[in-house]
């Protein structure tokens, strides 16, 4: 089995994307619903993950 | 005599749970947990079913690629500690090897194939570790959407 090694950020963007995927199937009932919910889920991590990752730079010091 | 009555909508939840037996949702539900996406190809929602065996398998393959730790041998030897852990530990370990578990035949060939990689510092490892049991805790949503679907209270 070949061995990746990712970013922080790849390794989130990743996460965040196909837990957006299962989320957006399993969550509404068309499928455009599923879309638009699917991308709001990654809208979602992805903000948490530039807003906690500035919070934690400026926390630093 | 108004506290008798009961709503339309409870009553046709209650419906529903009566009228689809355990032989119509269990066997879906089954096979979702042991191939994951399977569940909703046999009820026939074959796209979905296609997007969740890709996001199950490849956040799991991810996992494994970036050699996660796997919980079965530190729950086990949990088991047999003197004095026994603490709460936290016994959580993490007893979550993580459900998580490990809920992924189905995906675990059980790495654990066949003898993948036992330790938990060893890195972020890397430390990402892989989570990859392995989020596929697992997907899977239990998929397995949620598919008892739905069979007991047709979703399309």
């Amino acid at each position: 089995m070949p061995k990746v090694s990712l970013t922080h950020f790849e390794a989130s963007m990743l996460f965040a994307l196909l837990t957006s995927i299962v989320l957006g199937i399993v969550s509404r009932r068309s499928d455009r619903e599923r879309l638009m919910y699917g991308l709001y889920c990654f809208g979602c991590f992805v903000f948490a993950m530039f807003a906690l990752s500035w919070l934690m730079y400026l926390g630093h010091g | 005599m108004a506290s008798n009555q009961v709503s339309p909508a409870a009553a046709g939840t209650q419906q529903h749970q009566e009228d689809v037996p355990v032989s119509k949702w269990l066997p879906p539900v089954l096979l979702a947990w042991f191939l994951p996406g399977s569940g909703h190809f046999v009820l026939k929602r074959h796209a979905r079913g296609g997007f969740i065996t890709f996001a199950v398998a490849a956040m799991f393959l991810f996992g494994i690629m970036m050699q996660g730790a796997t919980f079965q041998k530190a729950y086990f030897d949990m088991k047999e500690m003197t004095p026994p852990p603490d709460l936290l530990t016994r959580v993490i370990n007893t979550g993580g090897f459900v998580g490990n578990l809920a992924t189905g035949v995906l675990y059980m060939m790495t654990a066949w194939f003898g993948y036992d990689q330790a938990d060893v510092a890195g972020h890397v490892h430390d990402y892989g570790t989570k990859f392995l049991v989020a596929a697992g805790l997907l899977n239990i949503l998929a397995m949620v959407d598919v008892f739905e679907i069979a007991t047709r209270r979703k399309e």
